[in-house]
């Protein structure tokens, strides 16, 4: 009986592990540049992200090179030039969802959160504090956030010819649906 | 006894599987996606001076591109160094997909008109694929608009003709080192004389070097297999700098070649590098995206 009751435990706790984490490989990653000359958009549907609902940590993963641009060229500058993606090929976030315990994640309903935690573009470092929602609908989680990076904090250089082309804001977008991870 | 042992056992290691998560990167559970890297951006643009580089314009690209060739340097000041007189290629090429691009140009030199293909047959990658290096087929058509030099005989069309077929072979050895490798054969239809050949074979060599993010130095050498063109013509050699400002790629270049052609650089280049005859010129190219290639989102 004793035996029975422990195999259950231990196939509960390893499943209970399993069941707070929830995923996805292709969440949307999108920026916003609004310069006097030109806007310019990019978008990246190969996001990856993990969030931790027992402990809220959260990361992402973005590949540089899976930004795409209207503008064939101007996508090339982008990697070849700005964010250098040779040699920095991603750009990650780990984090915190400071508020996790007032998520409930087996309710549905749109919560917010507040995010803490630690960016790296270009192979730049910064912390962060972006705040978003947390959106449960069925199984599914689905993260959302918007925030602001600016080019020079991560050390891209902007020329001034193209000054007038690239804000020094550049709005984020995030939006990834998560899907639980099973092991 | 035996089963109680077991059990600790699995008890601790699904602990220590739980107690491994911490402090690690949550993205390792997912394991690492293997994906496949293409080379990009070997060269700045589809030329390498005179050559055509393995880039190809993306699809949906139309580039525009106004090329100059100035007289030779040793001119003097009297020609003032050559800047007097000045020859011209216009052209647009277009994409048709990302690995096949077309072009048409017109050029002042034996008023010409020419057209020509490219395609991308090898890309070079790593990872989940891997291909050492990047391999283009290219092939081109240049018909001689100028008067017949002999109006008095029997002129034919095809004889206004000449072709060119290369294989583009490149490697971008680092972020700012790419090199290219080009067999070429030029076939022309009518030669001045019997002593040279309609079928001139010639190996390309060409190179870039970035020195800063935007500026990059580029060279380009065609060797012309013996005893296939006259006497007076030498073999291409051509240095330049590519430059990019935004939107656009300057490059500019010293060259001894004065037409900007296939079969007009590789099998007519008269100047000597050593003698001064070299030409200061320009490509400039404009692109403008006639067509949205984004990929949607996946569902």
């Amino acid at each position: 009986m004793k035996t029975i009751a422990t195999i259950i435990l231990v196939a509960l706790t390893t499943a209970l592990s399993a069941q707070s984490k929830y995923f996805t490989r292709n969440g949307t990653v999108t920026f916003f540049s609004s310069a006097p000359m030109e806007d310019i958009t990019a978008e990246n549907y190969n996001a990856t992200a993990v969030l931790d609902a027992e402990t809220g940590a959260v990361e992402f993963s973005v590949l540089m090179k899976s930004f795409n641009f209207k503008k064939a060229l101007m996508q090339e500058h982008f990697n070849e030039n700005y964010v250098e993606s040779d040699k920095f090929p991603k750009t990650t976030f780990k984090g915190k969802v400071l508020n996790m315990d007032d998520i409930d994640l087996s309710k549905e309903g749109s919560y917010p959160a507040k995010v803490e935690g630690e960016m790296t573009i270009h192979g730049v470092t910064q912390k962060i504090a972006p705040e978003g929602t947390i959106v449960v609908k069925g199984e599914q989680v689905i993260l959302e956030s918007k925030f602001i990076v600016k080019p020079e904090d991560y050390k891209i250089e902007i020329p001034d010819v193209v000054r007038e082309k690239i804000a020094k804001e550049i709005e984020v977008t995030v939006k990834t649906d998560l899907e639980p991870l099973k092991r | 006894m035996r089963k109680k042992a077991f059990l600790l056992f699995a008890l601790f290691i699904s602990a220590f599987a739980f107690a491994q998560d911490e402090g690690e990167s949550l993205l390792d559970l997912l394991g690492e996606e293997e994906t496949t890297n293409y080379a990009s951006a070997s060269f700045k643009t589809t030329r390498i001076i005179n050559a055509q580089s393995i880039e190809n314009v993306a699809e949906g690209v139309l580039d525009f591109k106004i090329s100059h060739r100035f007289g030779r340097v040793n001119g003097g000041l009297g020609e003032f160094f050559g800047l007097d007189q000045a020859t011209i290629r216009l052209g647009l090429d277009y994409g048709i997909t990302d690995r096949l691009m077309i072009g048409i140009g017109r050029s002042t030199v034996q008023k010409a008109i020419d057209g020509f293909a490219k395609y991308k047959l090898l890309r070079q990658s790593s990872g989940k694929k891997n291909m050492p290096v990047t391999l283009s087929l290219y092939s081109s058509i240049m018909v001689n608009a100028q008067q017949w030099a002999n109006p008095e005989r029997e002129n034919y069309f095809s004889s206004r003709l000449f072709f060119t077929h290369q294989i583009l072979i490149g490697r971008k050895f680092s972020s700012g080192t790419s090199l290219m490798l080009m067999p070429t054969l030029v076939h022309r239809n009518l030669v001045e004389s019997t002593a040279v050949e309609n079928d001139v074979y010639a190996l390309g060599i060409g190179g870039r070097q970035k020195l800063t993010n935007r500026l990059a130095l580029t060279f380009e050498y065609f060797y012309v297999l013996p005893d296939q063109i006259s006497e007076i013509h030498t073999n291409s050699l051509s240095v330049g700098f590519d430059i990019e400002t935004g939107g656009h790629v300057f490059q500019l270049h010293f060259t001894n070649s004065l037409g900007m052609m296939d079969k007009q650089y590789i099998t007519e280049t008269t100047g000597e590098w050593g003698a001064g005859d070299i030409h200061f010129g320009f490509n400039i190219s404009r692109v403008f995206t006639l067509k949205d290639t984004r990929p949607k989102p996946e569902e």
